[in-house]
This record gives C-alpha cells, structure tokens and sequence, in this order.
C-alpha cells in the first residue's frame, strides 16, 4: 500500500486544474477538446460547471481521475490537495481515484456489471482499498446503501432489478465506497424522471452538508446547477468563457453565451418566456475549425466588429466574476 | 370536416396482458379533446401512460375500450384506414438519431412518407419545401448528406420535415428536445410554434417537461398512472395548480416559482396494481401530512375512485378540472357551459 508520501499542503484549496489540456488523436487530426481550463475548489465546496455537448466538460471531468481513452494526450496540472494527479504512478492514481475523488456518471445502467449482485459490486471496491475483513464489508455495503436511501437488502438484488434512479443511488453509494473528498457528478440526473432527478440531487445535497463532501457538478441544465451549486463555471467551445457566485451567474449572465444558456429553460410564470421559446442559432463549432477571435463570435447576438479579431480571456466581470467577453473587459 | 374537435379520446383503455395473467393498465380511462390548431402538452412520469396513449392516437395500439375520433370519424384499424390516417397524424420521435435511418440520405428520409403515401406531386420539390420549412436553408445543400453528417439539432428538423411534408392535421411530438442540448432546444421548440401559427397544424407534445408546456402549449393535461388527473390552459394549471400531484411536479423544478419543493417517494407505480380509492393516495402529501384526515375526506382518498371535476373559484368558461377529493368542485351554476 502506498502510504501518505506527500502531507497535505495547508491551502484551503482541495482541487486546483491548472491550464488543462485534453488531445485526441483523430482521423483527421489531433482534436483539442480541453484548451487551457483553470479551475479551483476549496474543501466542501459544490462547483457546477455548464456546457453542451462537445464542449470538453466530460473530457474535463474524466482527465481529472486520468480515466481518458490511451492516447488522448493530457497536460497542464490536476493538483488534489496539492498533489498533481497527472503525475501519480499507478499505486497511487488507484488509492487516490476511490479516497481523494469519486465520479459518478450518465446512464448508471452502463456502469455496473449486469451479471453481478449489487452488494458485491460496492465491496469490491471497499475491500481493494481498505482491506477490510469480508464480514466488516458486508456491513459497511449495507450503510452505504441506507445512507444513499436504498434498503439494505437491495445489496442482493442485480442491476436489472433495480429502477433508473436505485441505479444512479448505487453509483452514488459505490462512490462514496472510500469516503472521498471530492465527487465528480457527470450528468448524474440527465436520464432520470423529473421527480427522481429531485429525489437525487437532494440525495446529493444530503451527502454535501453531511460529510463536508466537495463537489463538481456537470450538465448543460443551468437552472440544476443555479440551485445545487454555491459557483458555476460555463465551458464553451474548450474553455471556461463564465464564472462566479451561481445566482449571480445565473441570474444576470455576463457571457451572451451564458445568457443563452439561462434562457434555455424558462422561467414558469414570466410572461417573457411565455410563447417565446429562445435558443441560440447555429451548432458549436467544430474542435478542428475554431472560428478565429472569440470562438462564439459566429453564434453570438451580440457580435461587435472586433470579435473575430480579439483574443478573448477571462476577464474581471464583478465581485468574485470572471468572463471571457470584450462586453466586460471594459 | 365538423366543427368538433379535430382529436377526440372517448373513455379509452389500453391495456397489456402480463406473462402471470395480469393486466397493466397503462391507459384508464382517458377523455380528452384537442381542437384544430391547438398545442396540447401531456404532462407525466415515465411509466404514467402517457406514451402508450400516444401510441395509441397513433393507431400503433388499439385500446381495450373506447374510442380515439379523428375529424369526427371513429378509428378504424384495417390497413386501408390506418394509412390513410397516417397521413393525417404524424409522429416526432424523441431521438432523432434513432427515428433516421443511418444508410438513408436527408433527401430519401424525407420523400419516404410521400412515397408510401403515393403523393402526387413534385417529389423534389415537396422535399425541398418542407427542408426549408423545418429551417434546413438552402434545402439542396442537405438533399445528400446522410443523418450522421449534420448536428443532432439539424436532426431533429429532418425529422420534423418528414413529418411534416405530408401537411399533416395533427404531429404527435415525443419528448422531442429532451435529447437536444440547451441551445438547440429552443430552437426547436420555436419551429414548432411556427409550423403551428404558420401551418394550421395541431400538436400534441408528451414530455415531462413543464418548462417546455410553459414555452409552447396553449393547454397542459397531467397523466398520472394512466389518468387524466389535471388539465387546463397553460395558465391555469402553472399559475394555479390544484392538484397535489401537479404542485408536486412544479415545486421540483429549480429556480422557476416559489412552491416548497415537495419531492415524492418513490417512483411511478405500477399500472398492474392500480390503488383503490384515488390512485395517487399512497404517494399524495395531502394524505401523508395529515390534511385529509383534518379535511374529513381521507375515507374518501383511500376507497374512492374519482374522475375529472371544474375546480370551483375559476374563472368563467373555464375548463380547468382536476381529480382530487381535497380540490372544492365548482357549483353546477358556475360550472363552464
């Protein structure tokens, strides 16, 4: 077992990514899909962070836990407490993948094995880290689930035997198998019912308060985020473009493509979205053919002449806000 | 055509036998009328029914009881019948991946219902058309390009110029944006707003999805295990739900209101066993915090079964009705005409 070999550092900082890179090597070339993203979250905090399909959020996600395909080529830096994940020899990436940080994703039915009882699936990975004696795991696999909601008698069921939303609860439960510090949420509710999806996130909310638990929060619904989050960051096109206090975000975006974003699902009641369905024209664009400038210039409806030209960053947009918008860089 | 309804649901069962015997009822007992030109959204849990009685307007079920009246005419169910029905009703699908083929052009997937239905006309030019309806400009440029060369959004619109290239009456949509991402969505949503003012055409929109009744509908009705439990114009039933159901469904989405989130146990039951009494009993709040007890009708909510009723204290000529024994029904004397 590899011990402790670095102490912790002192900052209050649990995860720091700095300037990440994600590469895939393509047919057609190499596809950047993560171009440069920083991002920080302190201990216990719940970040969310928005985007659509293609955007590189999933990519994000699984190169923090170095969970990419082999040969996607990743740099920058992914320090967990200090400590550069992307760095670890193997030893120490497992222990820190079930200890340091869980992921849960999209579509639980994908990620158990089908053939396998539930209880087992869950003390696999308890006994692979703890090495715990076999009658202590079966206990602590009947916690898990009663802490994520589920009857302890459910660890004899199979996967099948289990609804969408027990499913995405056992993902949980086998995530919080090693008591992380920090889980990595990949769409956890996107496939599920609109009451089971608030059954989760209060799951998921519980869990947050009750064992400090940090979070990173991934979907491209911003009004999820809004309410399950304290900060939101917005990726487009590989980059974070937004960031900040999530109601501050959410209620008055800085970024027109967060604007779009919040639009997207309406406020019921206000008569502004009433009859007025509000989307953004045209698609993201490709990874391999990035418009010049600012890369939402071809899509934004409030192009200026100079977008095309200027090379946009995240900019101060006011207190604890950033934006990658000539609107805000003043 | 009558001056009736263009889509009429007359008491309709559906049901499907299970392997013990069972039945499961998914649809039990639906009324429901849409005029011409009006978006209807049909509002529930996976598992509620709903698509089966979307399937069933579709005539790809036929119901156990009851009837579904097209134009004033029953649905007969022989082949003749049922294409040329299909003609009149069609259908969007939730994935639009799924519904192309993935070896057909855009052109091919377009021209295939005009061809099955044996339209005269201009086949290229009717293709043409409904491309460039569904917002796919300049329509040529798509004619050769297979599914999986154009944006899921794109998709989406080669699904709806398919359907629509017929001039249908009535499009049955299936959660047709819960698979789009956020900005396709309400791109999407406003072409079918536009096919609506536009076309004449007359849509019924089954999703979950409140947000998008709140964008589009002009009516919502709630299905809950197999029933209608609530409907009303777009309003009504998101400005001043009565049933404890629908509250619960509006307070759980995020930052849209000011209800108390009242997130049910559970998930949507079983339509092999269907409660007595009113069918949401064991998952109602009304029931669980006490309130029926205190109101004198928890008897009631546990033992009897009960329909669609005009909530009292609408307003006049309104049709909104709900099925809940704790919801006072309006006097016979203010009840729509």
């Amino acid at each position: 077992m590899s011990a402790e070999t670095q102490p912790a550092t002192a900052a209050p900082t649990l995860l720091s990514v700095r300037d990440l890179h994600v590469t895939y090597p393509t047919d057609a070339g190499p596809l950047e899909a993560v171009r440069g993203v920083d991002l920080e979250l302190a201990a216990g905090e719940t970040l969310g962070l928005a985007g659509e399909s293609g955007c590189g959020k999933s990519s994000l996600a699984t190169a923090l836990l170095r969970l990419l395909p082999r040969g996607a080529k990743v740099t920058g830096e992914v320090l967990l407490e200090g400590e550069n994940v992307l760095a670890m020899k193997p030893g120490r990436l497992r222990a820190v993948r079930w200890t340091g940080m869980a992921i849960v994703f999209q579509g639980a039915l994908h990620s158990l094995n089908p053939v396998q009882r539930i209880g087992p699936q869950i003390g696999e990975a308890i006994e692979l880290h703890a090495q715990g004696k076999r009658a202590k795991t079966s206990a602590r696999v009947g916690e898990l689930l009663e802490l994520v909601g589920l009857p302890a008698r459910r660890a004899q069921d199979y996967p099948h035997q289990l609804s969408g939303g027990q499913r995405q609860r056992v993902l949980i439960a086998l995530a919080l198998a090693c008591d992380p510090k920090l889980l990595v949420a990949d769409e956890p509710t996107t496939a599920l019912d609109v009451m089971v999806q608030a059954q989760i996130l209060r799951l998921l909310a519980d869990l947050q308060e009750r064992f400090g638990l940090a979070t990173l929060f991934i979907t491209h619904d911003l009004s999820t985020l809004a309410a399950a989050c304290r900060r939101l960051a917005v990726m487009y096109a590989g980059r974070i473009v937004e960031e900040g206090p999530a109601h501050a975000v959410f209620d008055a975006p800085a970024h027109p493509y967060t604007r779009a974003l919040a639009a997207a699902f309406p406020i019921i009641g206000d008569p502004a979205f009433r009859h007025n369905p509000s989307g953004l024209p045209g698609d993201p664009p490709d990874p391999r053919a990035l418009p010049p400038g600012c890369p939402f210039h071809t899509r934004c409806p409030v192009v200026r002449e100079e977008c095309p030209h200027t090379a946009v960053e995240l900019w101060p947009a006011g207190e604890g806000r950033r934006a990658a918008c000539v609107e805000v860089r003043g | 055509m009558t001056d009736g309804p263009l889509l009429e649901l007359r008491d309709l069962h559906v049901a499907f036998p299970n392997r013990d015997g069972s039945r499961a009822r998914a649809v039990d007992g639906v009324d429901l009328a849409l005029p011409q030109g009006e978006v209807l959204a049909l509002v529930g849990e996976s598992g509620c029914g709903k698509t089966t009685l979307a399937r069933t307007i579709l005539g790809l079920e036929r119901p156990a009881s009851g009837e579904v009246r097209y134009r004033g005419e029953p649905l007969r169910y022989d082949r003749r019948s049922l294409k040329r029905y299909r003609r009149g009703v069609q259908m969007v699908f939730q994935d639009p991946a799924g519904a192309l083929n993935v070896r057909q052009t855009i052109y091919e997937a377009v021209a295939e219902g005009l061809r099955i239905q044996g339209v005269e006309g201009n086949e290229e030019e009717l293709v043409a058309g409904a491309l460039s309806r569904a917002g796919l400009r300049p329509p040529e440029r798509f004619f050769t390009r297979y599914p999986f060369e154009v944006s899921g959004g794109q998709r989406q619109r080669v699904v709806i110029a398919g359907a629509m290239v017929l001039e249908p009456g009535l499009i049955v949509a299936d959660e047709p944006v819960s698979s789009l991402d956020a900005s396709v969505r309400g791109e999407i949503l406003a072409l079918m707003q536009k096919l609506v003012q536009e076309m004449g055409v007359t849509m019924l929109v089954v999703t979950h999805d409140l947000g998008l009744a709140w964008n589009i509908a002009d009516r919502i009705a709630v299905m809950y295990l197999g029933r209608i439990v609530e409907q009303g114009t777009t309003e009504e039933l998101l400005g001043d739900p009565r049933h404890p159901y629908t509250r619960a469904l509006l307070s759980v989405v995020p930052e849209s209101h000011n209800l108390t989130p009242q997130i049910l146990a559970g998930e949507a039951p079983d339509p092999t066993r269907i409660p007595a009494g009113c069918r949401f009993h064991p998952r109602c709040p009304v029931v669980a915090s006490g309130e029926a007890e205190r109101l004198g009708i928890e008897v009631r909510c546990r033992g009897t079964d009960l329909g669609l009723a005009p909530v009292a204290g609408s307003a006049v000529g309104s049709a909104h009705r709900a099925a809940c024994h704790a919801v006072p029904v309006a006097e016979p004397d203010e009840a729509p005409v």
